[in-house]
């Protein structure tokens, strides 16, 4: 069944297409030319991140009705969040959205050194940022801030509100959403750098070319999404009321 | 993606701009941060992101140079059912009495 529906209606153009083949390897026969094989892939990619965005899309939601509600516990528990740290995680991911953009480009052009160089800095990057966020985890784990039999805070005021201070079962949705978000983009950041080590390996066997680079496009556009679910992340969880 | 496949610098110069943009909105935020702005910081914040994360979609993930309409129409989509469940969702939260 599969061979006969994938065969060209057209006696004549199977012939021609046969023939492109042998001089287009990377063009698989059911495409008319490279640019239309190329938005096929990158649509489905933009159809996989749309799902994403839902995805995420009901943490956020209920991130807001959360901090609607309680919104000077949440003001008190995100002070206690290392400020520093997630916006030096903020500019790690920047940068290296940086070196996944000049990755594409390199593919693009054939520079195999700025390609495979760009791609390792990626994952370097993505390491230290697992690496602040880790020492952030070990932050709140020490202050007794993982939500658990274990969780305290107390006595800790509210910015704005002399004498008044969190409700510690309050902050502690804080911290499960923290968590839970947190979590979730660092499984994603994980996932990306199975996805960039894959690209790594391609590339140094030299896989990709000026005319076949989609899979460094389509890995990017990926960490391009977990850049921006980050970029959100960054105020709404650490810059609730910071001012003093 | 298609638009600037040609070896020319000229997408280099601009990813550039828009990495030093990038980094620059996150001083931005943080700065803002400590400022009271009253009902305005989570505004702000937000628009600050807002406008970060438009730029990564439109120039690191060439959606401003895509080829295909049917890319535009997919980050459309997206957003218009996320600002809905969103929108809707606080809507009603917050207007509770």
């Amino acid at each position: 069944m599969l061979p006969t529906r994938r065969r060209s209606p057209l006696p004549d153009s199977t012939v021609v297409l046969h023939h492109e083949e042998q001089h287009r390897p990377e063009l698989l026969h059911h495409f008319a030319d490279e640019q239309q094989q190329r938005d096929a892939s990158s649509l489905g990619m933009w159809v996989f991140l749309a799902t994403e965005v839902m995805f995420f899309g009901g943490l956020f939601c209920a991130y807001l009705i959360y901090r609607h509600w309680y919104f000077g516990d949440f003001a008190a528990a995100s002070k206690s969040i290392n400020m520093a740290l997630g916006a030096t995680n903020t500019a790690v991911l920047i940068c290296s959205s940086l070196t996944v953009v000049l990755a594409v480009w390199a593919a693009q052009t054939a520079r195999r050194t700025l390609l495979i160089g760009s791609l390792a800095m990626t994952m370097l990057l993505g390491l230290t940022f697992l690496g602040i966020k880790g020492i952030e985890y070990r932050d709140k784990f020490v202050e007794h801030h993982i939500p658990g039999a274990s969780f305290s805070f107390e006595n800790e005021p509210i910015p704005g509100h002399t004498g008044q201070y969190a409700n510690p079962s309050h902050a502690q949705i804080f911290f499960s959403l923290y968590f839970v978000m947190t979590g979730l983009h660092a499984l994603h950041m994980i996932i990306g750098l199975g996805i960039f080590l894959w690209l790594f390996l391609a590339a140094w066997r030299g896989r990709f070319t000026p005319e076949y680079n989609t899979p460094i496009e389509i890995g990017g556009l990926y960490w391009h999404f977990v850049d921006i679910v980050w970029i959100y992340l960054f105020p709404l969880l650490y810059l609730i009321d910071r001012h003093p | 993606m298609s638009g600037h496949s040609s070896a020319s610098s000229s997408p280099l110069k601009m990813y550039f701009a828009v990495f030093f943009a990038l980094l620059l909105g996150t001083g931005l935020t943080v700065f803002a941060a400590t400022l009271d702005l009253g009902p305005f910081n989570a505004p702000v914040a937000l628009g600050i992101a807002t406008v970060k994360a438009t730029l990564v979609a439109l120039f690191f993930m060439h959606v401003w140079h895509a080829s295909e309409k049917l890319t535009k129409l997919v980050v459309i989509a997206a957003l218009f059912f996320l600002l809905l469940l969103l929108g809707l969702t606080m809507t009603d939260y917050a207007t509770r009495p």
